[in-house]
């Protein structure tokens, strides 16, 4: 029998064939339809009478408007119908460890070693009580501890809070923080007004809004960055902050930070680094360098701790000396070779989340941050700016796609291409390449709404990504381009081995058509009667 | 018939589009069209039409009304459609009487979309014959597409309205119909005026990912900003608002009647005159001091311009007298977005005035929320 050079049969003139995926259907109904009544997955034995006898009735003890009238309406199963249940919808899924996961860029979307989810799922850690006595959580104080003198360190910046609960929820800490300040200043009512970029992240505008402050964006020069004359045209003594975001989400790292930071200073406002994109600039560039008074980061991206869609999370955030007073409550503070936890902060703008935040991603990050170490930090940022502009060079070969904004110009860590052009001449948009794309079992994004740069695609390979794996994913959208120019309709018709098709848009506007529980499903969808309360 | 039938109405204007190529500036009037053909201009809207059709071809049940020749017919047919003929032009040669009496027809059809080849004359005709009483969307084929009905080109066109007849896109915005005077453009003159509106979808994205959270829509976003004009209004203080959608929010949220392509003059809450011209607009602010009469303008026409399109009742007087920091500039940030990182502009006719209005401004896009622009001149 002939040999077979069995190692090359899945490429074609040197090069890999692109997959044949093809998603998982299940029909599976939502978990409620699946409930049988009296079905257990767990039988928990009887109270022994001698048990029963010696402790009376534990409920007794509950004040009676603080028990339920009637048991809570969950469903119920046996323990194989719910783990065929989970695993049947984990198929009908392309999370994170299915795909290479470059598509949703500014998210930073790399790799969560698993040994770091052992940790945080050790029942050392998992058994623990927020409510325990000081003394009885040493280790986990610790570790927060630590990881605070860690983001110091990679920050400049003098203290840290782990409390909040996300990203939007440091920057939030961080407006409250400057609030506080402005208020001990005797400013607060006249400083009403924090300025952003249109390229920061959009939480920064929606926290200030939220926090009741006047917004004020920035749009790009003429060149592309972030323009300062229009900061000049925008600061005045009703100046609270500076939010913004460095490298912003172009992948543009504005050359003039610290004359941002300068002038906002000289108005007597405070400026916040929202360190979103620190993916690219660990070990190389700090907040305290470029003068900042705040900064947060955000561990589901830079620490590598799960996206976990959407939560919970951890944001943490930094401040200098002058503002530690206005950290949330607690903080960990050290004393000689104990730690506790300090409530005792009346300058404090309170809790921004609840106890001490979320533990287990803290220990994540703690176990990545050290397996990395300080070179290995910086190496990290490195490999993802590498990956990132060999990421930049092979799909400007795509005809039809451009890097608008500073053009000609190396990026950090991500850009938001445009796929204008091609747009223009196909009449293919940039979220049909995406539906197609899933063909092949690749996720890809487009940009927060409303959209600044037409046909947008923000791609973040980080430093997770082989050369093969940015190769795939090149080749695929390259792939899909040639299919809109050539079989447009393919396209546009797309996904074909995927399950789930293209997705009315227009209820995702309706409130009314909400329906994000069972109960508001019964009653939209199957015209129950609203319960009384 | 079956009961889910799409009726989509087809004009194309023949004429549409012909002065450009031989430099005429423009196609309106017969004594230019016939000087174009004289000159070797070749018809091309019908192409346009042609390749806008190609994307209908998948909209299920879908029927064409349209007008006879090369005023749809043919176009319809070239893409192998068979369409209902509802009339015919009254000459062999086509005039903008047939393209609004071919409008009228299409409205009284209840078509589902009327969609046109032509250029901003074709607009301003199908603007007077049917107005905002149909969704309607334009291919461009005319030499002047100032007019902010027209899809980017033939293609997206096609595409838009597929998707509208499909009911995938259902969103309609007023969008400005505006006309220059080609005699003036051929004496070196530019003036674009608004002359009104038509109702053309918006294609929102069309899938979303859970990290997209779309805004509230182009109504909420005006109604934001009209709350945030209305909040910070001053007593005894004159406040001319300048034509458009957006301005005519805040006229709406005092309770008060907007002329959509004028200039209103409101003080106290109250409405002092309605579509005021140069002079009037200088009577009202004569004699008042300082900072006691602003001026309250949004972009006009899809292209970034804040004075000399569509306003010029805002002239270099009106403008040199009220003082740029009297000048409140509004726009939705999805107006600013379009704009695709070209700054506003001003035309005014004055050089002077133009560089008193450039630099830096502040733009009102929310409920207490600016953008600040550069303005060039």
């Amino acid at each position: 029998m002939a040999q077979r050079d069995i190692t090359r049969e899945r490429y074609t003139d040197g090069k890999p064939n692109l997959r044949r995926y093809h998603q998982a259907k299940w029909d599976e109904p939502v978990i409620f339809e699946l409930s049988v009544p009296g079905q257990r997955g767990i039988l928990v034995p009887e109270v022994e009478p001698d048990l029963r006898a010696e402790v009376g009735d534990v409920l007794a003890d509950i004040p009676s408007g603080m028990r339920r009238q009637a048991p809570p309406a969950l469903p119920e199963l046996s323990q194989v119908a719910v783990v065929r249940h989970y695993m049947r919808l984990s198929q009908e899924n392309l999370g994170a460890d299915l795909n290479v996961d470059i598509g949703q860029g500014t998210c930073t979307m790399k790799h969560n070693p698993k040994v770091n989810d052992q940790l945080a799922a050790s029942p050392k850690l998992s058994d623990l009580h927020p409510s325990q006595d000081d003394a009885t959580v040493q280790g986990i104080l610790e570790i927060m501890y630590r990881f605070e003198q860690i983001l110091k360190e990679i920050s400049g910046l003098d203290r840290f809070s782990l409390q909040p609960g996300a990203g939007s929820a440091a920057i939030y800490a961080n407006v409250s923080i400057i609030r506080a300040y402005h208020k001990a200043r005797g400013e607060a009512d006249q400083r009403d007004e924090i300025i952003t970029t249109i390229f920061s992240h959009p939480s920064n505008a929606a926290c200030a809004k939220t926090a009741g402050y006047k917004v004020i964006t920035l749009y790009p020069d003429a060149d592309g960055y972030p323009d300062f004359e229009a900061l000049e045209a925008a600061v005045s003594e009703r100046t609270a902050a500076i939010l913004i975001t460095n490298p912003e989400d172009t992948g543009i790292f504005n050359p003039r930070i610290a004359d941002f930071v300068d002038l906002v200073h000289e108005a007597g406002g405070l400026c916040s680094y929202d360190q979103a994109n620190a993916n690219g600039i660990l070990g190389i560039t700090r907040a305290r360098e470029a003068n900042f008074d705040l900064c947060h980061f955000n561990l589901h991206k830079t620490f590598s701790t799960p996206h976990a869609c959407g939560g919970p999370a951890v944001g943490a955030t930094g401040v200098r000396n002058e503002l530690a007073k206005y950290l949330p409550v607690p903080v960990v503070e050290r004393d000689g070779d104990h730690f506790h936890l300090d409530y005792d902060r009346p300058d404090s703008v309170g809790k921004v989340g609840s106890f001490h935040g979320v533990p287990a991603n803290v220990v994540r990050a703690y176990a990545w941050a050290m397996s990395m170490g300080a070179d290995g930090l910086r190496e990290v940022a490195e490999i993802a700016v590498l990956n990132n502009n060999y990421l930049l060079a092979k799909m400007l070969e795509i005809p039809g796609l451009s890097a608008p904004y500073a053009e000609g110009k190396r990026r950090i860590e991500q850009v938001r291409y445009s796929w204008e052009k091609l747009a223009e001449e196909t009449g293919v948009h940039s979220e049909e390449l995406g539906i197609r794309a899933a063909d092949f079992g690749l996720h890809y994004w487009t940009s927060h709404h409303p959209f600044v740069v037409p046909e947008p695609c923000t791609l973040e390979p980080t430093e997770s990504y082989s050369k093969a794996d940015l190769d795939e994913y090149v080749a695929v959208l390259a792939h899909v381009v040639d299919e809109a120019r050539n079989d447009p309709d393919k396209v546009k018709t797309a996904p074909h081995n995927c399950t789930v098709h293209t997705i009315e848009h227009a209820p995702f506007d309706d409130p009314g058509q909400w329906a994000v529980t069972w109960r508001a499903y019964r009653r939209k969808v199957g015209g129950e009667e609203q319960e009384g309360t | 018939m079956a009961e889910n039938t799409r009726k989509l109405g087809l004009i194309v204007n023949p004429v549409a589009g012909l002065g450009g190529r031989v430099g005429l500036k423009g196609s309106d009037g017969l004594h230019v069209q016939r000087k174009a053909l004289a000159l070797g201009a070749v018809p091309h809207a019908g192409d346009r039409a042609i390749d806008a059709l190609d994307r209908l071809g998948r909209v299920a049940d879908l029927e064409i009304v349209t007008w006879s020749g090369a005023m749809g017919e043919d176009a319809a047919r070239a893409r192998g459609f068979s369409p209902r003929v509802a009339g015919s032009s009254k000459s062999s040669e086509s005039t903008a009487d047939d393209t609004r009496a071919a409008a009228v027809e299409m409205r009284e059809r209840g078509v589902d979309l009327l969609l046109f080849a032509g250029g901003d004359g074709t607009a301003r005709d199908i603007c007077e014959a049917v107005g905002e009483e149909l969704p309607a969307l334009g291919i461009p084929a005319g030499v002047k597409i100032h007019s902010a009905v027209y899809a980017t080109n033939p293609l997206n066109a096609g595409e838009l309205a597929a998707l509208f007849l499909q009911g995938r896109v259902s969103a309609l915005r007023s969008a400005e119909v505006m006309d220059i005077d080609e005699d003036a453009v051929r004496r070196g003159q530019i003036s674009a005026h608004l002359h009104g509106y038509l109702k053309v979808p918006v294609r929102s994205a069309l899938v979303q990912s859970l990290k997209a959270a779309s805004g509230p829509g182009e109504e909420a976003a005006m109604a934001a900003i009209a709350t945030a004009v209305t909040d910070s209004m001053e007593p005894d203080t004159l406040y001319l608002i300048g034509p458009g959608t957006t301005t005519r929010a805040i006229l709406s949220r005092m309770g008060l009647d907007k002329t959509l392509i004028g200039v209103d003059a409101v003080e106290n809450s109250r409405l002092l005159a309605n579509d005021m011209n140069e002079n009037q607009i200088l009577a009202s602010i004569e004699g008042r001091k300082a900072g006691r009469a602003k001026i309250v303008v949004t972009p006009v026409g899809g292209q970034g311009c804040i004075f000399g399109r569509g306003n010029q009742q805002f002239s270099p007087d009106v403008l040199s007298r009220v003082g740029r920091e009297n000048v409140i500039v509004v726009s939705t940030q999805d107006k600013l977005n379009s704009l695709a990182g070209n700054s506003l502009w001003v035309d005014t006719g004055s050089r002077k005035a133009d560089e008193m209005l450039s630099g830096h401004l502040r733009v009102i896009t929310g409920y207490k929320e600016e953008a600040i622009c550069r303005v060039a001149s």
